[in-house]
């Protein structure tokens, strides 16, 4: 028995910014004092809150230590852990009132938030079986097995009112009842959509990272379920922390025989492979990700035929996201009428977003759908750092739209941000202030489109090149008011006539920029201007010259040596020569450069 | 296979061509196995050029046409070589709202190289990449396997000096 545990969060943020080192240091200080029989070490999966990583925890008091360094580690040891004084200048400072702990769980950050999809994330040690078994694991496999039929199982899942995570919402149930039924018999695949392609969309890989062994149980409930006896997780490359947890998770389960044959002595064989992606966003289109896991170029195919009838080497086959498998065992085990008492009227459950850009509390959460966009980016999110105004949230990655400021009390739902020219999409929530021109993102997520687009279809692949071309003319202030109308019409052309989805939701950026954000685009057509200073190609850089102490750090900054002026002289910028990158502002201390 | 970008000559060995011999045939028989090879022969080579292609479309018996369709398609399979450093750029929403459009120029004018260029040197090569899912840290960049987040454009001299 140990009498305390320290967990350190091995997520991919937290490991970004040293947690490994932070580890390895932990277990030599913990020996040099001689504790190693008493304390325990575990790395876990995110805890959510990743802007203020690296995070420890220290139970049984439950002490919250954040932005933990290399250096403060040996005082955690030598104070905390063997005199049992907590280092106050560590703890995060809403989790210790009067000197007391306060439980995470009534932090602003964790009170609205309730955790299914992630609730062994940051508290269990992924690579190992025996914690994820401890917290319930497999027991939904074990009912499902000896108690249900596959009628069951779908039934319930069904009720549930579960819909699927990746972003289009459709029934969970329906999916996997289309399977069983379309075909009878014969072999049938179970695949995972982990090719998390959205950018700024990171809760998938958080699940496959901090509870592996969830999605592996999920998809063996599945199987079951369909009548499918082989599993493929199709994971992206990016992602080398998931992959080799998850190759660990199927091995420990391999060992348990919890996958293979004869799983629970039901008579049921189930196994399950991983398929590396490399780098397509299409590939998390279903069609175009069973091409490639085919070992083909990952292009969509048309439906019908679905897949549900001819998928995966044109067998029946269900796809589903790892968060849609990560709600199935709670589901199982705790019942449809539970998860259905939360959420609205038409989603259930929960659902996680990553929120990330301007917001003081980057990191992932999981909130009742319901929850208001106002509750998450102001309560949760902590608001907009530095003081500036909150301009638009983006949800729904390159599909999805851009929320202003006059739909901020919303209720997050599949209908509610369909309604608003958004969509839930995978759950990436960027939060976007004053100083982020909204042309400028339109065309950004353009120009991810037109790299992603696979070129199979043509309103897809020159059609997006198009609408790239106008936003690129108007964010350098060539554009013309039949430009506008030129994008909106293509808009609509490349919605109704692409053959998939990344086609088929490309211009929603555009679309919802054009509808809330018309002014901005106005700007930059007839006044030729860019509010937010982010083009380029509209804005001068210069020198108040009541300000300018001719200290010359800007001249020496500058890359491109476009700023002249000798020591206690004014300085000037060339605009000819200087390439607008922002360097000299950022190091002029009395704050005399400005952008117009 | 016309290419316009500068390369270096290819130099595989004899040691690569037995480790990829024996990863194909262990391979070869899986459901969809292309996708898996090349991945492990990128992972002998470190790129996919011509002749390594040639001996795969050969092993498995399919055209060198569909085994460089499919290295065409995916974005991680390169055709060149890459530098000694790898430095990627995350340009993910969350890192882009943050000003890494930024960092990202400021990279090619330090690097004096452009999206997918390598050093003369053969030393740093430039990619930008989409997400990397450390987003609560943006803006991010990654030097092989080492990440740097919440960067600013003065920082960036420095961290490339690490590696000189």
């Amino acid at each position: 028995m140990y009498r305390s545990h320290v967990l350190v969060c091995g997520g991919t943020g937290c490991n970004s910014s040293g947690s490994q080192t932070i580890m390895k240091t932990l277990q030599s200080e913990i020996e040099k004092v001689g504790l190693e029989e008493e304390v325990a070490v575990v790395q876990t999966g995110c805890h959510g809150l990743c802007a203020l990583g690296p995070i420890m925890l220290i139970y049984p008091e439950g002490t919250f230590y954040s932005m933990v360094k290399n250096e403060d580690v040996s005082e955690i040891v030598s104070e905390h852990l063997l005199k049992g004084r907590p280092v106050s200048r560590l703890v995060y400072s809403e989790t210790s009132k009067d000197g007391k702990v306060k439980p995470l769980s009534e932090t602003t950050f964790y009170k609205k938030q309730h955790r299914i999809a992630l609730r062994n994330c940051g508290v269990i040690d992924p690579e190992n079986i025996d914690e994820y078994i401890g917290r319930n694991g497999y027991e939904a496999l074990g009912k499902v097995l000896t108690a249900m039929t596959p009628d069951d199982v779908i039934k319930n899942i069904l009720d549930s009112g579960l819909r699927g995570r990746g972003g289009a919402g459709f029934p969970t149930g329906r999916k996997w009842s289309l399977a069983k039924d379309l075909v009878k018999g014969g072999q049938k695949y179970v695949c995972c959509n982990a090719d998390e392609g959205d950018p700024g969309a990171f809760m998938d890989r958080s699940v496959l990272e901090g509870d592996p062994h969830v999605v592996l149980e999920a998809m063996t409930i599945a199987g079951y379920a369909i009548g499918a006896s082989q599993g493929y997780i199709y994971v992206r490359a990016e992602y080398p922390i998931a992959v080799t947890r998850l190759n660990i998770a199927i091995e420990q389960a391999r060992n348990y025989g919890l996958l293979g044959k004869n799983i629970f002595e039901s008579g049921f064989d189930f196994d399950i492979e991983l398929r590396l992606g490399a780098g397509a966003f299409v590939c998390g289109e279903e069609t175009a990700l069973m091409t490639s896991i085919e070992g083909k170029r990952g292009e969509p195919r048309p439906r019908p035929p679905f897949p549900a009838e001819k998928g995966l080497f044109q067998k029946p086959t269900i796809l589903n996201n790892v968060e849609t498998y990560a709600n199935v065992p709670q589901i199982i085990l705790n019942g449809a009428d539970w998860f259905k008492s939360m959420g609205t009227e038409k989603s259930k459950g929960t659902k996680v977003f990553a929120l990330g850009g301007k917001v003081m509390n980057t990191g992932l959460v999981e909130i009742p759908m319901g929850t208001t966009l106002r509750e998450v980016v102001e309560e949760i999110g902590g608001g907009i750092p530095n003081g500036k105004k909150f301009k638009a949230a983006q949800t729904g990655g390159p599909s999805g739209g851009c929320i202003p400021q006059e739909h901020f009390d919303i209720e997050i739902d599949y209908e509610n941000l369909l309604s608003i020219g958004s969509m839930m999409g995978s759950g990436g929530l960027i939060v976007m202030d004053e100083d982020n021109c909204m042309v400028d993102i339109a065309k950004f997520f353009l120009g991810f489109t037109v790299e992603e687009s696979c070129g199979k279809c043509t309103p897809c692949r020159i059609g997006t090149k198009r609408m790239y071309e106008i936003l690129d003319k108007i964010t350098k202030g060539q554009g013309t008011m039949e430009d506008l109308d030129k994008l909106e019409k293509l808009c609509y052309h490349i919605k109704e006539n692409s053959l998939c989805g990344l086609g088929q939701t490309a211009p929603n950026p555009v679309l919802s920029t054009l509808h809330y954000f018309k002014d901005e685009y106005l700007a930059h057509v007839v006044d030729k201007k860019c509010p937010a200073g982010v083009c380029k190609d509209l804005l001068t850089f210069v020198i108040d010259p009541d300000k300018c102490i001719g200290c010359t750090l800007c001249a020496k900054v500058c890359p491109a040596g476009a700023i002249t002026g000798s020591l206690k002289q004014l300085h000037v910028i060339n605009p000819d020569i200087c390439v607008k990158c922002g360097a000299c502002m950022e190091k002029c201390k009395k704050g005399a450069i400005s952008k117009r | 296979m016309g290419s316009q970008k500068k390369t270096v000559p290819f130099a595989g060995t004899k040691e690569q061509e037995a480790a990829l011999l024996k990863m194909i045939a262990e391979c070869k028989d899986e459901k969809g196995a292309l996708m898996p090879i090349l991945q492990k022969a990128q992972d002998i080579y470190g790129y996919l050029p011509r002749e390594v292609q040639t001996i795969i479309a050969r092993e498995m018996e399919v055209p060198l046409e569909k085994v460089y369709g499919v290295v065409t398609f995916y974005s991680q399979f390169s055709l060149y070589p890459k530098g000694r450093y790898k430095v990627s750029v995350c340009l993910g929403t969350a890192c882009y709202v943050k000003g890494a459009g930024n960092i990202f120029d400021e990279l090619q004018v330090l690097l004096g190289i452009e999206d997918g260029g390598c050093t003369e040197d053969g030393k740093f090569s430039l990619e930008s990449c989409r997400c990397i899912g450390a987003c609560g840290l943006a803006p991010v960049l990654m030097i092989n396997d080492d990440v740097y987040g919440r960067l600013s454009i003065n920082e960036l001299s420095g961290i490339l000096a690490k590696y000189e």
